[in-house]
């Protein structure tokens, strides 16, 4: 059975702040909602589009250096991008790849990008990205709630 | 020594185009062309920044929490990396032969990891190039673009990728960060459950395999003199083959050829890999550049990898993937083992002979076992070395007597094809870029030449048009005549 709603979280938990995105799918999968799945990786690759099978919605969630702290949320529209590296798609990419697999619009994604400040090899999540996550974690509560 | 068109004469007085992608995660690729005011070229060096930091990152752990920290190495092999450093665990626990379920199952994930990277790179990476062409519009020149063009293709990649990565998840424990090879062996087999699920597709795997080492073909048939010209220069290699001489991607001894064919050294005891190869350093690169110690630093460079492999290997021990291996080789008077468009070829015979592998695991009731764990006489040190997708992957780490790792020495498949890199690109930029004006098409090409390695930053040489870029031409006095930046946004340009 298909869990309705998917949490997809990426980054390297040993780059610093870049951890931001698998901690926060920990701390939710750790919540055992019913009709959640959790699932993480290091970066968003064009099989992940399978992942949005079946599912209500979907939530990404991803550490950013350039949103505003603590957090920023926003629906995504699927879209041919300039951003293909193929080894590090972004979400509206992915859902693009979805859209053209199987001729038919992706489910709904919303994007949760947590403000992180450093990313250096080794780094643990700083104080401010520990806040940060804190407030995403609250405001996803209510979210996956609905 | 420098190699031709390494360094300039008098570079200060040359314009600078500088290709410079930027990735958040897998370091970061640049090349600069020096150009004169004819749009000769003088010098073109890659540089490639390399993660030595990680090694730092290791010293201090213990042991055996090392095959799993490895893996945060970078996001596009970590199974690789998993591997090699469970292999040098094995050695430093004494370790001589794991038991067969364990070797089995590691095997089978390698194999996953091969075939899902090739998938990958070719249908994912590549064929957008392959497809429109190295010049073509930008705008179609990605993997959107293909799945537009050529829906099936696509699919297949993506369908051969997830296959791949649900081997890995089976044998790994999880999809990511998994923990399935220990120092020792393994801690978990198989499920006749997990078999039963894997064994349903992979006949489709093996059959879509094939066809894609016939569409690499095809496309050599169209376009033979292009694809065999491009990038092309002759290298000496080097790759693990089997004790018959077979191809072994898993393990073996270490094989070098020089440019002519004669072999440098065979069945080579990799635990000693230091008496055969050592590592120069350039002044203008922080990546070294290894060589071969008979050969010296100054023709002693190699290349690894899936060309080297499939040409170097006596016979591939899978049917399938043996018959087209040997197709490849007597392609057009064997010119083609020659081309540093070859990767392509080479990898999809790979490709092929890793469904093959995972097809005949899957029916060896050896990976539903339970005698996962072999023990031996402790050592201090311990070398593990596999071919990863992108070539010969050596982890070397020492342990003293608290279990704690006290250095770690990692050579990845990118360091050692580091020089064939750069003279592929130097190849390149003599026959296309000279004396024209330069384009986004014609610097695609620069990255045409680097992709057929697939270096671990092959997203970032990928880059051109799509992703954070930038690229600036820098007139004699150093003032920055032009400058345009490229990312998810689009193309912004700045003429002074």
């Amino acid at each position: 059975m298909i869990a309705p709603t998917l949490v997809f979280g990426w980054g390297n938990p040993s780059r610093g702040d870049d951890a931001l995105g698998p901690l926060f799918v920990d701390r939710i999968a750790e919540l055992q909602l019913p009709g959640v799945e959790c699932l993480t990786d290091f970066q968003l690759q064009v099989e992940h589009a399978l992942d949005l099978e079946n599912r209500r919605r979907i939530l990404f969630v991803d550490a950013s250096i350039d949103t505003a702290p603590p957090f920023t949320v926003k629906r995504l529209e699927a879209a041919r991008d300039a951003s293909f590296t193929t080894h590090a798609m972004t979400p509206e990419a992915v859902m693009q790849v979805y859209f053209e697999l199987h001729d038919e619009a992706p489910p709904p994604c919303t994007l949760l990008a947590v403000c992180g400040e450093r990313f250096e090899l080794g780094e643990g999540i700083s104080p401010a990205a520990a806040s940060h996550l804190a407030a995403a974690l609250a405001w996803a509560k209510a979210w996956l709630a609905d | 020594m420098t190699f031709e068109l390494e360094t300039a004469i008098a570079p200060e007085k040359l314009r600078r185009v500088a290709i410079d992608p930027v990735s958040r995660v897998e370091g970061h690729g640049k090349v600069t062309i020096l150009l004169d005011d004819d749009n000769k070229v003088h010098q073109v060096r890659l540089h490639i920044v390399e993660f030595r930091g990680f090694e730092k990152f290791i010293q201090g752990r213990p042991y055996w929490e090392v095959p799993v920290m490895v893996q945060r190495l970078c996001g596009i092999c970590p199974v690789s990396h998993h591997l090699a450093a469970s292999k040098a665990m094995d050695m430093m626990l004494g370790v001589k032969e794991l038991t067969p379920t364990a070797e089995k199952i590691r095997r089978l994930m390698h194999y996953g990891q091969i075939l899902q990277s090739h998938a990958l790179h070719f249908f994912h990476l590549s064929s957008p190039d392959l497809l429109f062409g190295f010049g073509s519009n930008v705008a179609a020149r990605n993997i959107v673009g293909v799945v537009a063009a050529h829906p099936e293709i696509a699919k297949k990649g993506v369908l051969l990728r997830k296959y791949g990565q649900e081997v890995i998840r089976m044998t790994a424990g999880k999809r990511v960060h998994g923990t399935g090879s220990i120092p020792g062996g393994v801690n978990k087999s198989l499920s006749d459950g997990e078999r039963a699920d894997l064994l349903k597709d992979i006949y489709q795997m093996v059959a879509w395999s094939r066809d894609a080492v016939g569409m690499i073909r095809q496309l050599f048939e169209q376009n033979l003199a292009e694809y065999n010209d491009f990038g092309r220069f002759r290298s000496s290699g080097m790759c693990l083959v089997r004790a018959d001489g077979a191809m072994d991607l898993y393990h073996g001894g270490l094989r070098a050829r020089d440019t002519d064919g004669n072999t440098l050294f065979d069945h080579f005891n990799y635990g000693r890999y230091w008496e055969v190869i050592a590592e120069d350093v350039k002044p203008w690169s922080y990546m070294k550049f290894p060589f071969f110690k008979s050969l010296g630093p100054d023709d002693g460079s190699y290349r690894v990898g899936p060309l080297t492999r499939v040409t170097q290997c006596d016979s591939i021990p899978t049917p399938l993937a043996d018959k087209e291996r040997e197709e490849f080789m007597a392609f057009d008077g064997g010119s083609v083992t020659g081309a540093t468009l070859g990767y392509h070829w080479a990898r999809m015979i790979e490709m092929l002979h890793a469904a093959e592998s995972i097809k005949d695991l899957l029916h060896d009731d050896d990976i539903l076992g339970h005698d996962l764990m072999a023990t031996g006489q402790r050592q201090q040190r311990g070398v593990g070395v596999i071919e990863a997708p992108r070539g010969t992957l050596i982890h070397h780490y020492r342990v003293d007597e608290n279990d704690l790792v006290i250095r770690a020495n990692l050579i990845v498949s990118t360091t050692h094809n580091n020089q064939a890199m750069n003279t592929a690109v130097r190849e390149v930029a003599k026959k296309y870029l000279n004396g024209r004006e330069i384009t986004e098409g014609l610097l695609n090409h620069i990255e045409v030449a680097i992709r057929a390695f697939d270096p671990c930053l092959s997203c970032a040489t990928h880059a051109l048009g799509q992703m954070p870029l930038e690229v600036a031409i820098v007139g004699a006095d150093g003032r920055v005549l032009d400058e345009a930046t490229r990312d998810h946004r689009g193309l912004t340009r700045e003429s002074s």
